[in-house]
């Protein structure tokens, strides 16, 4: 019931409570009981919404850095990376296998902001051996949903 | 001019889906739970396969019975999925969808007068089918109080000395009944007894929910006896593709091969590359979308118990099949009302056979969001009749 719970709020964190209880069988209670657990549990981290800003007013601009890290004895890769989390720029920061390190996606009102924030502020952590950045010019499909427009559905009404 | 029509296709009762078809068509806002097809998009992948066999210029007929990749796939999976044994040179027949196979088996098989004995309710080709191969259909009514199953009672009193064939449909549309094996047991020492032959339709065969699937061909005895009818429209949301197959013994399969051969000449090509991804790397898929119409099911029993509407639990396909008896209403006036009041779209019961009167067919081929408002309407419905009736 569990990973069905965890499935059924990745595509719809607003599902209704009751409804869920229903397709599963169960009751409103137990799903209650199993959500505050997983939140407890910290496999839940949050509900936050997924927007396409483009269809706004509001400007951003959104980018991919790829970080180059040398990393210290000791600390390994855990120091840098949680001092870059705090950044209330970054949207996240993967750890990656192949040619770098981190995949840091940050977020940023105008192109400068970002230019900004990747030569003053990651450039010069200790550790960034080397920045690379990428902007995103277009976002097709986010979390899982696709965000350009889909064509009506032709099924038909009634099939035997 | 002569009358250019056959007396035999003027005789052949119109399907009851069309009327109601016809109605729902003149109200484009109505909100439908009338449609025998999945709502999920074929996977991605399979989709793919088709678009790279036509970029490869394969578009060439396939042999009659369809490609050797497919067949083989196909035979692999019944093996892998349902421990049935074929051999896909010679006891498989690819089919422009579990139709035509319904179609050219009982073509196959049936000499003018033979007896066809088909359960209802039921899907809507087989009688029709039966009648113009001049075979004669004899119903039996299923009954609610047996979860809709074929009991060895009914079957035996409906057998003569002519019975021939006894089409089986479960997962069963319309109902969502399904007979485990137990339940086939009996029906197949009858069926031996009487030295008869099976068309079995398991297009539903990936939709069970509560037990796996039995093929009654799987059971002893009954290999040689049997053709099973399967297909890709509901296991891999295919309906467009026209893609299924029959299996069987060879002797059967080999003449159905025959008219499949004089009248369609193969499947489409692009659907048969599209089935062999299907069945090699599928199964996830129909495993997803199988979670997802068992989300559903319990979401309209929990609704319908809810509302007070009796509703026999269905064990597999994409059906309820609740019961509007207490409502003093025909199901075709039900449908009616409910449509013209609520705008909410559903297949009188008696569409698929005199014995679906005083039920209704609910898909939930639909999303959970779509279901949420056409049971409000629904209970807004039924409440507001039975407050007139007391």
């Amino acid at each position: 019931m569990r990973n069905e719970i965890l499935r059924m709020l990745e595509n719809n964190s607003k599902i209704d409570l009751h409804d869920v209880a229903l397709m599963l069988g169960t009751d409103e209670t137990v799903v209650l009981g199993e959500i505050e657990k997983l939140e407890k549990e910290g496999i839940i981290c949050g509900y936050p919404t997924l927007i396409n800003w483009d269809k706004t007013d509001i400007d951003k601009v959104s980018a991919l850095i790829e970080v180059h890290v040398t990393p210290q004895r000791g600390s390994g890769y855990e120091k840098l990376a949680e001092r870059i989390t705090n950044y209330p720029e970054v949207r996240a920061i993967y750890l990656m296998s192949g040619a770098y390190d981190f995949a840091v996606f940050l977020e940023g009102k105008t192109l400068k902001e970002v230019s900004m924030f990747v030569t003053t502020r990651l450039s010069t952590l200790d550790d960034v051996a080397g920045t690379t950045t990428h902007f995103i010019l277009k976002k097709y499909k986010d979390h899982g949903m696709i965000l350009i427009d889909k064509p009506v559905s032709e099924r038909m009404k009634v099939t035997p | 001019m002569r009358n250019p029509l056959s007396d035999k296709v003027i005789n052949i009762k119109p399907s009851g889906i069309r009327k109601f078809f016809d109605l729902v068509q003149e109200m484009p806002d109505a909100i439908s739970l009338g449609v025998g097809e999945p709502d999920f998009d074929t996977p991605w992948h399979v989709r793919e396969e088709g678009i790279y066999s036509l970029e490869k210029g394969r578009t060439f007929y396939t042999s009659n019975a369809g490609l050797m990749d497919l067949r083989i796939a196909i035979c692999n999976y019944l093996n892998r999925r349902f421990n049935l044994t074929y051999d896909p040179k010679s006891e498989v027949c690819v089919t422009v969808g579990g139709s035509e196979g319904i179609d050219i088996a009982l073509r196959a098989m049936i000499n003018p007068g033979d007896e066809v004995i088909i359960p209802e309710p039921c899907y809507v080709s087989y009688l029709p089918c039966v009648e113009l191969t001049d075979g004669v259909p004899v119903t039996i009514e299923l009954q609610e109080k047996n979860a809709f199953k074929l009991t060895a009672e009914e079957l035996e009193a409906a057998i003569t000395d002519k019975t021939k064939i006894l089409i089986l449909s479960y997962p069963n549309n319309p109902t969502g009944a399904v007979m485990t094996e137990e339940d086939l047991k009996p029906i197949a020492e009858l069926v031996q007894k009487y030295d008869l032959f099976v068309i079995s339709d398991e297009i539903y065969a990936e939709l069970t929910y509560l037990e796996k699937h039995a093929s009654i061909a799987s059971l002893p005895g009954m290999r040689d006896r049997t053709v099973v009818i399967n297909g890709f429209s509901k296991a891999f949301a295919m309906t467009g593709w026209r893609l299924g197959y029959a299996v069987g013994p060879e002797l059967i399969v080999r003449q159905m091969t025959k008219i499949h051969q004089f009248c369609i000449m193969a499947a489409p090509t692009t659907s048969q590359y599209a089935g062999v991804e299907a069945l090699n790397n599928g199964e996830e898929d129909a495993a997803m979308m199988r979670e997802s119409y068992d989300q559903r099911r319990h979401y309209l029993l929990g609704r319908f118990k809810e509302m007070g509407l009796s509703c026999f639990e269905p064990h597999g396909a994409f059906y309820m099949f609740p019961c509007i008896k207490e409502f003093g209403m025909t199901s075709e006036e039900f449908a009616s009302a409910l449509l013209k009041a609520e705008e909410v779209a559903i297949v009188p019961g008696t569409a698929f056979g005199n014995c679906g009167e005083g039920f209704l067919r609910v898909s939930y081929a639909y999303s959970i969001e779509e279901l949420k408002v056409a049971m409000e309407r629904i209970e807004r419905f039924i409440t507001k009749l039975r407050r007139e009736q007391r």
